[in-house]
């Protein structure tokens, strides 16, 4: 038996970890491409601007910007620490959610119930997202709208969990129906995916790309920020259930029945 | 229909257990609010963290300006 601590610990460990390795991966798949896109806005390609300052006045001309906050090199770098945090709080979320879910998993295997939960969560947290609402590079999108799309962004987080428990709750009530894997999987996979479809057609559609911006960069930017989610969600995955494997049940494990 | 208790490594959920996980996800829920949606308003430091942390907004595939 682990303590809540001890299991939470190992998750801000293994987040901190598989966060600073999708930091690389975001580095050497991504920034060529944020590169390419600000080199677009500052050609005046673009049709919104978008000041690396942030501008709040939507009059500020790509060509006289003052001095920004942080430098580019300062950006490549704070992406480091934005992968690194961001992989500590979803490490530390998914320990508490395996703690609290562990029990009701039908696995007896501490590990499999890891990449389960991992696997789940990256469908519900990165994959439904991402194919509603792509993510777009810099000098995309209009600054004007950014709550509202924030807002449609987390409304799909929260359907692509929703649409993981439908799932899971639909192919538990057909397991009734037979054993065959084929029914729970297929009744569990339609229940999530009529879940994520009705919510993406009731969800606004955001497009705010300029026609002028090359698709091929638009895409291989959008790659790079899914590939940069899968390294992240893959590492948490099998790091965690690395850490929580217990092959050989300890003795004290029947005696610490109060922890 | 609980899952075999043997090589289950997690501890029992207690009423104590969910409030002490409720306020650990509370608090990693505040810090990827920081990294993923804050425009200065909480962090107080004007726009330099969401400027910092800007490359890894876009890649981390959340909306941004
Ligand atoms: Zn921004």
């Amino acid at each position: 038996m682990r303590t809540f601590g001890n299991l939470v610990v190992r998750g801000l460990l293994v987040g901190l970890f598989a966060g600073l390795l999708a930091g690389a991966f975001a580095y050497v798949t991504g920034e060529p491409h944020i590169d390419a896109a600000i080199a677009i806005e500052e050609a005046g390609g673009a049709a919104h601007t978008h000041g690396d300052s942030h501008d709040t006045s939507t009059e500020a001309a790509p060509a006289d910007e003052e001095e920004p906050l942080v430098s580019r090199s300062g950006q490549r770098a704070g992406l480091f620490l934005a992968t690194a945090l961001y992989g500590v709080a979803l490490g530390g979320i998914f320990a508490v959610g395996f703690t609290l879910l562990r029990r009701r998993l039908r696995t007896t295997n501490d590990s499999y119930a890891a990449l389960g939960l991992a696997a789940a969560g990256f469908v519900g947290i990165v994959l439904v997202p991402f194919l509603k609402y792509p993510p777009n590079p810099p000098a995309v999108g209009d600054p004007e709208t950014i709550t509202k799309r924030t807002v449609s962004y987390l409304l799909t987080l929260v359907i692509g969990l929703l649409a993981i428990w439908a799932g899971v709750a639909a192919s538990r009530w057909a397991a009734r129906f037979g054993e065959a894997p084929w029914i729970r999987l297929g009744v569990g996979g339609a229940a999530l995916l009529a879940t994520v479809v009705a919510a993406y057609l009731v969800l606004p559609a955001i497009n705010e790309v300029p026609g002028s911006f090359p698709a091929t960069l638009l895409w291989q930017f959008r790659f790079a920020s899914l590939g940069t989610q899968a390294v992240l969600w893959t590492l948490i995955g099998f790091g965690y259930a690395a850490l929580v494997d217990r092959r050989v049940p300890s003795k004290s494990e029947s005696e610490v029945v109060a922890a | 229909m609980p899952a075999p208790a043997r090589s289950v490594a997690v501890p029992a959920v207690s009423p104590r257990l969910l409030a002490t996980a409720l306020l650990t996800v509370g608090l990693l829920l505040t810090l990827a609010y920081l990294v993923a949606f804050d425009q200065g308003a909480v962090s107080r430091s004007g726009m330099f963290l969401h400027e910092l942390m800007h490359d890894g907004r876009h890649l981390l595939g959340v909306p941004c300006h």
